[in-house]
């Protein structure tokens, strides 16, 4: 096995959904031996979740089940069962870590809550993932997606200012949480390797929005500065060219105005009407009349244009611009599929799977791909018998009991 | 009282604007000692505000306020020390400031490196080439040194080069046409800056991942963490659908794939709520919570699939109920009853909520040219060595005497003879104006 950054690290991984498995596979696809526990009855829920190819539902083929559990092991346990518990209470005497991201107040259920392990193992590091974190009245509130968002982040101010606020795309802020809690569970392991202690760390979703540069820690900062709450406000009042606008074949975005409009016109090839001075007056932008002759100049140059030439055209002027890829065009695109940034995962079940591979570079310990996502209690013998010391008969007797 | 984590860590921080700030602020969360690497002769638009020295009428008038709030909407006498978009991510850090783009400015950052651990940048890739501070030459200097570096689309490739905000990064992503208004083109996308903060989480946990194997091998590293590549995981049911299936999925907007959900307007002027139904003894909890029993027997919503086909009849009457309710009524009443539900909360209801408050969530400090505010915490906590703001947003080249007398064991002749050569100063030089 190659020394990869995390590699000395044992993970005992209770986790299911979306932020507790971003976190453990950020752990695991850096080196760190994780041992994902599942109920015997189905496993993770992300298993049930999509996309699945065909859009034929099957446990082991769920994309995101694929994407979240790589480099990770699988055993099944029923952790209302004593003999389940007994062999959670074995495994977290193998882990430096525990994470788990049930409902606040389950893992004690289970016998397997922070005092009752920090008893058993000192240094043991424990993250608990959950809605509004372990402590606090809306502990055991329900919560989802656009709850986490309206609360914690800036739902608020996304959106028109005539129109309800939207959300982000499907399960961005669960994503966040759980890079925050392998952040959080470093700075533990730090703590415990360095000092011998070991300790609880809380993340609630809630605050890793709060928490979130994404305008809402500008924003809360701006409120207490001046007492104003941010909102939605009207697009296409800061200037132009400032903005998403159609071209030949989609859209592109550009911001180019304010200071940054000579830039503008050198993109457009300093066309005559241009050089009228009336364009770079202190007040020019601020002009509604202005902006509309611009537009009706720019507005035609720009559907002459596909999005890939408008990129070219802008960056050669160093206008900051992007284009606004469809999921299809990003997957395509030549320069991230060169550079590594997507990967073919072969997968006994699933057959091949393309899809994001590494989050960063590492020049001495790069991301390696050691299994793909496993298979539900696959690795049951290898972990009870292999690193516990059961035998073949006494899984057969777990299995029965419906243990594993 | 146990060490904070990263207690004796110090990490030379060259990063601007958000993405590489926010991975500083989460390590100074941890105890790292960040030394912001800052210019006086220098101004990197967004970083200490949108411009050097905003006029008082366009700071009053400015939005939104998380641009142009500056306290008391005045940009005071030193307006880069006043910035909410900085000041959010700067508690716990030091300022330090030096002109890199002189041999004695880069002389002096070598100074630093050879004390330090980190060194981290998210400028165009060219940025650091042109000035020299390569992977190489910081090797030269210190042989363990970690080096992050956080390109937006990669330091290799035709993108390489290419210049682009973090709004913009949603845009190559893909995430522009997975979010919004169905019923809209995406040039009505509020631009949003989530790859930033991904970014951040991606390049602290980067760091500590680094310096963990450091303490094992005595071997340091170059990290470069694309800051494109390591946001598309966050959309990633849709590139699995795509590269499973060929679909290209298109933003639904407030929808959930198969579950009832909706932002709903409430009691008040622009006050929102959330509610997520995931399944029929929700729904049933919903219809009884609200007094509405006849919904749970209307067959149009008899099951999950009915339900979602006439999603937008069951909006109409969830919003006839929601209406008559204030978003903390209807969160208090829902979520009693067992049904997912929140207040859309703006900024003021952050500060006023009593989970947040019961949590400590916002702590109060004190910064010079700002006075004395509550500010967002840690997005973590931990037992036994709980992040905390220990000093409020740090000002410009507010640390210079230290990080230059006490750490560099710079004499007071030349330290007097640097500030004359404009290095040292906790003012922008009168020159520079964008």
């Amino acid at each position: 096995m190659p020394d990869m950054a995390l590699s000395d690290l044992k993970v005992l991984d209770f986790t299911q959904a979306i932020a507790g498995p971003y976190c453990t596979k950020l752990l695991a696809d850096f080196g760190a031996d994780v041992i994902k526990v599942e109920r015997p009855d189905g496993g993770d829920p992300s298993r049930r979740w999509g996309p699945f190819p065909n859009d034929d539902p099957h446990p082991e083929k769920s994309g995101l089940f694929l994407l979240l559990n790589t480099n990770k092991r699988s055993i099944t346990l029923n952790l209302k069962t004593e003999a389940g518990k007994k062999i959670a209470r074995q495994l977290v005497e193998w882990a430096d870590i525990v994470v788990e991201s049930f409902r606040p107040g389950t893992m004690a259920k289970f016998g397997l809550d922070y005092p009752t392990l920090h008893a058993l193992k000192p240094t043991l590091v424990y993250t608990s993932i959950s809605n509004f974190g372990q402590t606090g009245p809306y502990r055991d509130y329900l919560a989802s997606e656009i709850i986490i968002y309206g609360m914690g982040g800036e739902l608020y101010s996304t959106g028109l200012d005539f129109r309800e606020p939207v959300k982000m795309y499907g399960t961005v802020c669960q994503f966040l949480a759980g890079n925050i809690a392998a952040v959080a569970t470093m700075g533990a392991v730090f703590v415990a390797r360095l000092q011998s202690i070991g300790q609880q760390v809380d993340i609630s979703l809630m605050e890793t929005q709060l928490g979130n540069q994404d305008r809402r820690m500008p924003a809360l900062v701006a409120y207490q500065y001046t007492g104003e709450v941010s909102g939605r406000i009207p697009l296409g009042q800061a200037g132009y060219p400032i903005g998403i606008y159609p071209c030949k074949d989609g859209y592109f975005e550009i911001m180019s105005g304010l200071g940054r409009f000579r830039q503008a016109a050198e993109m457009l090839g300093n066309p005559d009407w241009l050089q009228d001075p009336k364009w770079y007056t202190p007040t020019a932008q601020q002009d509604p009349a202005l902006k509309e002759e611009f537009e009706a100049h720019f507005f035609p140059w720009l559907m002459e244009h596909t999005m890939a030439e408008l990129w070219e055209i802008a960056q050669r002027h160093r206008v900051l611009s992007a284009p606004v890829n469809t999921v299809a065009d990003v997957v395509n695109d030549p320069v991230f599929n060169e550079r590594g940034a997507f990967i073919e995962v072969e997968h006994p079940v699933a057959g091949k799977v393309k899809m994001p591979s590494r989050p960063f570079l590492m020049s001495e310990t790069p991301w390696q791909l050691r299994r793909p996502a496993p298979l539900l209690g696959q690795h049951n013998e290898e972990v009870l018998c292999g690193l516990l010391g059961y035998s073949k008969e006494d899984l057969v007797k777990l299995r029965e009991q419906n243990v594993i | 009282m146990p060490r904070l984590p990263l207690e004796g860590i110090r990490i030379v921080d060259i990063t601007v604007v958000w993405a590489g700030p926010y991975a500083c602020f989460l390590l100074a969360h941890l105890g790292a000692e960040v030394i912001r690497v800052e210019s006086i002769k220098f101004f990197q638009p967004l970083t200490r505000g949108a411009i050097p020295r905003p006029p008082k009428a366009v700071v009053q008038r400015g939005q939104p306020p998380w641009i142009w709030g500056m306290p008391n909407r005045d940009p005071g006498q030193r307006p880069w020390n006043r910035f909410p978009m900085f000041n959010a991510h700067a508690s716990n850090k030091k300022s330090m400031t030096v002109d890199l783009r002189v041999p004695k400015g880069k002389e002096i950052l070598a100074r630093l490196v050879k004390i330090s651990d980190v060194v981290i940048e998210n400028n165009v890739t060219e940025t650091m080439d042109k000035l020299g501070i390569t992977y190489d030459w910081l090797r030269s200097i210190k042989p363990d040194i970690i080096f992050v570096r956080m390109p937006a689309l990669g330091s290799t490739g035709k993108y390489a080069n290419y210049r682009l905000l973090g709004s913009m990064n949603e845009g190559v992503a893909g995430h522009n046409t997975l979010r919004g208004y169905p019923d809209m083109d995406p040039t009505a996308v509020t631009p949003i800056y989530a790859a930033d903060a991904a970014s951040g989480a991606g390049a602290a946990f980067a760091v500590l991942a680094a310096l963990h194997y450091r303490r094992r091998t005595g071997k340091g590293q170059l990290i470069e963490l694309p800051q494109i590549e390591n946001f598309m995981p966050y959309l990633g049911q849709a590139i699995l659908d795509y590269t499973m299936n060929g679909r290209i999925q298109r933003t639904i907007g407030n929808r959930h794939p198969w579950a009832i959900q909706g932002v709903y307007r409430c009691k008040g002027e622009d006050r929102w709520c959330a509610i997520t139904i995931f399944n029929d003894e929700q729904f049933q909890k919903f219809c009884q919570a609200t007094g509405h029993p006849e919904w749970a027997t209307d067959p149009r919503f008899a099951d999950a699939i009915s339900r979602y086909k006439n999603h937008d009849e069951l909006d109409k009457l969830i919003e006839s109920w929601t209406i008559l309710h204030t978003p903390y009524e209807v969160f208090h009443l829902l979520q009693r009853a067992g049904v997912p539900a929140g207040p859309v909360m703006d900024q003021r209801d952050a500060y006023n909520d009593p989970h947040l408050q019961a949590r400590g969530f916002f702590q109060k400090a004190y910064q010079e040219d700002c006075g004395e505010h509550f500010y967002p915490g840690a997005p973590f906590t931990m037992s036994e060595t709980p992040p905390s703001i220990r000093r409020g947003p740090v000002r410009l080249g507010e640390d210079n005497e230290y990080v230059y007398k006490t750490l560099l064991k710079v004499s007071d002749e030349e330290y007097q003879q640097l500030i004359e050569e404009g290095h040292i100063g906790m003012d922008l030089a009168p020159d520079v104006v964008a």
